[in-house]
């Protein structure tokens, strides 16, 4: 249905877009030498330090990797719901 | 003169090292520069058949390194261009008869009395990659549009940098124009924004390369080959000349032009 696409010129998702978000998706676990499950692993880490100290929500935390050029930073992004330590 | 060396590497085999030095090579001396060529796969030597010199090998790096001969005995002058030469591959030996030292005290020889030295690296990370690398002041990655290669020369450029001899500029090889405008091939920006490195040129695929290769011709000496026009370019921008990126659009097909007939109307 390639030719249908280019004919009626909607562009849907093209090889070429996939090889680049599967490329991009591959290095950012490359460069820092952590597979996929590993990444889990660390995710699972944190939730129990961090629930030690404050309540949070698991279902809507972000453990991520971002790249700036070739720079990586880890993202945690986990929200709060209540303090555990007694003021 | 004080040459600069210029390592040709990718990770990845197969994408165009040897083709791209050769060319390069031959575009530097056709602007009256001195060069010579290094084949630093040793054991898999190739840059002699591709500039069309394997005739004339009597001897080789190894040679160089071991003292077997003079480093003026294994350089070669190119058929076609004055002041190009090459310095080949030992073809029975591996990697491992030269070290990064020898590499580095050869080019060193080299430097006064050239203007470039370029060395083709081997494929991979090991040995050879190390010792094409260390004498280098300058670090070309050549790729083409395809994942797998895409993915070795991240691994590579992360190399060359914490080496401290990035960063490392990038050749886009073998690309079809016809292919990124169908969406079918990943286009020369989602290289570059992925591997987030400066672009040094581009090449598009282009059959002059099988045919020059077949004669021992470089292509840069071919006025109508596209590609040769790309590799010229690109030895230009090595001189610091201002040059612009090549238009690389697929003419429209028949179909393409239907469809925006039919949206205008």
């Amino acid at each position: 249905m390639n030719w249908l696409n280019a004919f009626l010129g909607r562009p849907k998702s093209t090889s070429r877009e996939i090889a680049r978000n599967r490329l991009q998706l591959v290095l950012v676990h490359d460069r820092v030498n952590m597979s996929p499950q590993l990444l889990q692993t660390l995710k699972d880490d944190l939730i129990v330090v961090i629930s030690k100290y404050v309540e949070i929500d698991v279902e809507h935390m972000e453990v991520t990797f971002t790249q700036n050029k070739r720079r990586s930073r880890l993202v945690a992004d986990i929200p709060i719901t209540g303090t555990r330590t007694k003021r | 003169m004080s040459a600069k060396v210029i390592t040709i590497t990718s990770g990845k085999g197969g994408v165009g090292k040897t083709t791209a030095t050769a060319n390069i090579g031959a575009a530097l001396a056709l602007q009256g520069k001195r060069v010579v060529a290094i084949d630093a796969d040793i054991g898999l030597r190739n840059l002699d058949v591709v500039m069309g010199l394997e005739n004339r090998v009597v001897y080789d790096l190894v040679h160089v390194v071991e003292g077997a001969c003079r480093l003026r005995q294994a350089m070669i002058k190119d058929k076609h261009m004055d002041g190009l030469f090459l310095i080949p591959a030992a073809q029975s030996r591996d990697k491992n008869a030269v070290s990064p030292q020898d590499m580095i005290a050869v080019c060193e020889q080299l430097r006064p009395d050239f203007d470039f030295v370029l060395i083709d690296s081997p494929a991979g990370i090991e040995q050879g990659f190390k010792n094409a690398v260390a004498p280098a002041d300058q670090v070309l990655i050549v790729t083409t549009p395809e994942v797998s290669a895409v993915r070795d020369a991240d691994r590579i450029i992360g190399l060359i940098e914490a080496d401290g001899k990035g960063p490392a500029r990038l050749i886009v090889n073998r690309l079809r124009p016809d292919m990124v405008q169908r969406g079918d091939m990943l286009d020369t920006s989602d290289v570059t924004d992925v591997l987030a490195i400066d672009l040094l040129g581009v090449v598009p695929d282009d059959e002059s390369i099988i045919v020059s290769t077949n004669r021992g011709i470089p292509a840069v000496l071919e006025n109508n080959s596209r590609a040769g026009q790309a590799f010229r370019n690109i030895a230009g921008r090595l001189l610091d000349q201002e040059i612009p990126f090549m238009e690389l659009e697929a003419p429209p097909s028949w179909l393409q032009r239907l469809g925006r007939l039919v949206r205008r109307a």
